[in-house]
């Protein structure tokens, strides 16, 4: 096989494993805007505050702790405890509920039937509080994420291309990690969706919330479970992106990532968020590859997903998996 | 009313002239994505003057003043931070950003304001006859690229013809700061340049290591800033790159870049233009007068990182200059127009960072009108991801002055056409 042709398999295969990632992002997306029609521009933010509170609490971190010193003269930093990581993870989640509830109790429960685009200049001001309360909870220092996620080439993969192809292909173990627990992610939330009674009176909401309303389900329970899945959801890709470069502000602008394939996918399809990240991560990977690097200089990814995602738009409108809104008057 | 105006007014004359505070206006950013970085730089800041203050008294007996303003490494916040602190009688400005530095350049020199942009900022500023007001001493982007190919000449028996280097940088106008004298210094010494960009923020980078694993340079420079940095040290290790290989500016080269990749960043190599660490006197006095006196501005825990000692540094850098034009002048209550000539006259010996408590703690040094810039001696730093820390691994060692002599001179030349500058010292 020639060895460009490699290469770009290669690239294509990272490509579609980038794309895993962009999805866990806009995943968080698509879940609250399907059952509540708002567009948490938070939901980057959410990922850095839980991955945040997982590595503080596996860490024994003292919430508050600059803040507490501050105001009584102490000096703590550490409970002088560690949590393991699965314990950890159980009790971030826990916050994230917390959270979900708390969003609700005082943010969206006072915005019921406002416009959409108040909503969403209130999950504006939601992630930037979020944000200094991650900071003033863990602090802004950069944090190594350990929960054990393998990370680094991926050695058989390497070694049967090489014997086949005289080329060994690199694959990240994290990328394979990324995808395996996107497609359970996915799975358990189609399956919740269609098979549980919870997952049908989300959608009954999602479809008309007066009419879920007037069959008796809580709207309130609804909202508060569907962010504290996209809380969990937020954990997840927050781990996922927290392993690659340290639990740090720059998480929160994950959510740039999740634009163009929630744009591509539509926001109000699981799978499509899944497609439209593996067409985008492809998409850029191999511009980049064939047309970005050796004729424009390179670091065309950021742009041309959004170009990819335009050109879709201008075709499909609601996305690839969206659904058609047509209202008559 | 009259009364109590005429009691005022014989209480300040009694009590005689008051000195003012010398305000040295930090330009931070502890809050946004760059906060890691910006914390422990304006936190070392801060000590410095704080220890000046508590155990010497001040400068010259004149109290040290930090006016810190939060800039979320943002220009337009950066410039109104300028703004609003100028008038506050702001003796120099370190605007923590090339961004910041290239807008400020033009309204201090008007204000008459000196500006220190310490290992960043707009390299031609070493032209003091074009660029009156900003300092860039002791190194610069471009001797931070020619102290990287001289570390690979003396590291390759002086020879690196035929070799491939990449260079990984920010797609920005920072990261773009040292092609062109890499370029100049790939037609000399003969190696083949590949430049890789890199979009900010930095977090996806997989096309650009692929392609280094394929292209496989012997070795791979870095300009990059935050999370940039994090994600290609745990790039490179994925791609099993060898670390020894991979030498960042200084600007990525600090304990935040390293730790989250663990033991596989061992090895990884920076350039520096001050040394590492916390054994150092002054150190000690920081702890006893300012972290123990509950007078440190973070929780004293950053002392001896290298974003701490760098901010540190730039303190002490900028009090030296405050003696000398305390000397110059003959008077303790300096103007900034004072400050810049005591910036200008400043010369840093190693006899002198030994009485401060800091020996061999940067390079010795002496700031011309013609030279703003300083010698531009560059060091290497490794991590040692066992000990977790940076150690020097080599002295400060002088840059390629016949390469980049000619490019400061074109590009001051060219801002000064554009200003309308006269070059000239007076």
């Amino acid at each position: 096989m020639p060895e460009q042709l490699l290469f770009a398999a290669e690239v294509t295969l990272n490509g579609l494993m980038a794309g895993v990632l962009y999805a866990l992002v806009a995943l968080g997306f698509v879940l609250i805007y399907k059952a509540s029609g708002i567009f948490n521009y938070a939901q980057g933010v959410m990922a850095l505050f839980a991955a945040a509170t997982l590595v503080g609490i596996m860490k024994g971190q003292v919430p508050f702790a600059h803040l507490i010193n501050a105001i009584f003269g102490t000096k703590v930093h550490y409970f002088g405890w560690t949590v393991p990581a699965l314990l950890a993870i159980l009790l971030t989640l826990v916050v994230m509920v917390v959270l979900a509830w708390a969003v609700n109790r005082f943010i969206m429960r006072h915005l019921v039937n406002q416009e959409p685009i108040i909503l969403f200049m209130a999950t504006i001001g939601f992630a930037y509080f979020l944000e200094g309360l991650s900071d003033l909870m863990w602090n802004s220092e950069i944090k190594k994420l350990d929960v054990g996620l393998p990370q680094g080439i991926n050695l058989w993969i390497d070694e049967t291309t090489f014997n086949a192809f005289g080329y060994g292909f690199f694959i990240d173990n994290l990328d394979i990690v990324a995808t395996v627990i996107a497609i359970a992610l996915v799975a358990s939330l189609i399956f919740f969706a269609q098979y549980t009674k919870q997952g049908r009176a989300m959608r009954a909401v999602a479809d008309d919330h007066q009419a879920a309303l007037s069959v008796g389900v809580s709207l309130n329970f609804i909202w508060v479970m569907v962010w504290s899945l996209a809380g969990f959801v937020a954990l997840v890709a927050g781990m996922m992106w927290g392993a690659k470069s340290g639990v740090q502000f720059s998480l929160s602008l994950i959510a740039l990532k999740a634009l163009p394939v929630l744009m591509l996918g539509g926001f109000t399809s699981i799978p499509g968020a899944i497609i439209g990240g593996l067409i985008i991560g492809v998409g850029e990977q191999l511009f980049e590859f064939a047309i970005g690097a050796p004729f424009l200089g390179g670091a065309t990814q950021n742009w041309f997903a959004y170009v990819l995602a335009l050109v879709f738009l201008v075709f499909r409108p609601q996305g690839l998996f969206g659904e058609k809104i047509i209202e008559r008057v | 009313m009259k009364k109590l105006f005429a009691t005022t007014m014989l209480a300040t004359m009694v009590a005689g002239p008051v000195m003012a505070d010398l305000v040295f206006p930090s330009l931070s950013y502890r809050t946004g994505p760059y906060a890691a970085g910006g914390i422990p730089f304006a936190d070392g800041y801060a000590d410095y003057f704080t220890l000046l203050n508590e155990r010497d008294g001040g400068i010259g007996g004149v109290e040290a003043r930090v006016l810190e303003c939060e800039t979320g490494y943002n220009t337009e916040k950066g410039v109104e931070c300028y703004e609003s602190t100028k008038g506050e009688g702001s003796l120099v400005y370190q605007p923590l950003s090339t961004g910041i530095t290239y807008q400020l350049i033009p309204k201090t020199t008007a204000d008459g304001i000196p500006m220190h942009t310490m290992g960043y900022g707009r390299t031609s500023a070493a032209n003091g006859k074009v660029f009156s007001h900003t300092f860039n001493y002791p190194g610069n982007y471009w001797n931070g690229a020619s102290g990287a190919i001289n570390y690979l000449l003396e590291t390759n028996g002086g020879d690196i013809s035929g070799k491939k280097i990449a260079l990984v940088y920010h797609n920005s106008a920072y990261g773009k700061e040292p092609i062109r004298t890499l370029e100049e210094l790939s037609a000399k010494h003969g190696f083949e340049l590949s430049l890789i960009p890199v979009d900010h923020p930095g977090q996806e980078q997989k096309a650009q290591w692929l392609q280094i694993r394929r292209e496989r340079p012997d070795n791979v420079l870095m300009w990059g800033w935050g999370v940039m940095n994090q994600v290609a040290v745990q790039e490179a290790a994925n791609i099993r790159y060898p670390m020894e290989n991979f030498i960042g500016i200084w600007w990525s080269g600090s304990e935040n870049d390293v730790l989250p990749a663990g033991d596989a960043a061992n090895g990884y190599k920076a350039l520096t233009f001050h040394n590492v660490g916390s054994d150092f006197p002054v150190f000690d006095d920081i702890q006893k007068y300012v972290v123990d006196a509950g007078k440190a501005a973070g929780a004293g825990d950053q002392i001896g990182t290298v974003l701490y000692n760098r901010g540190m540094y730039a303190a002490m850098l900028a009090a030296e200059a405050a003696k000398t034009a305390q000397e110059i002048h003959g008077t303790a209550d300096i103007t900034p127009a004072m400050m810049r000539d005591g910036m200008e006259a400043l010369e840093m010996t190693e006899a002198k960072m030994e009485a401060l408590g800091l020996p061999n703690f940067g390079p010795a040094f002496s700031v011309s009108c013609e030279n703003h810039g300083g010698p531009g001696l560059v060091g290497v730093t490794q991590w040692d991801a066992g000990a977790k820390q940076w150690s020097l691994i080599s002295g400060y060692k002088p840059t390629d002055a016949d390469v980049i002599g000619p490019l400061i001179e074109a590009d001051s030349a060219a801002y000064a056409e554009e200003a309308g500058i006269e070059p000239g010292c007076s």
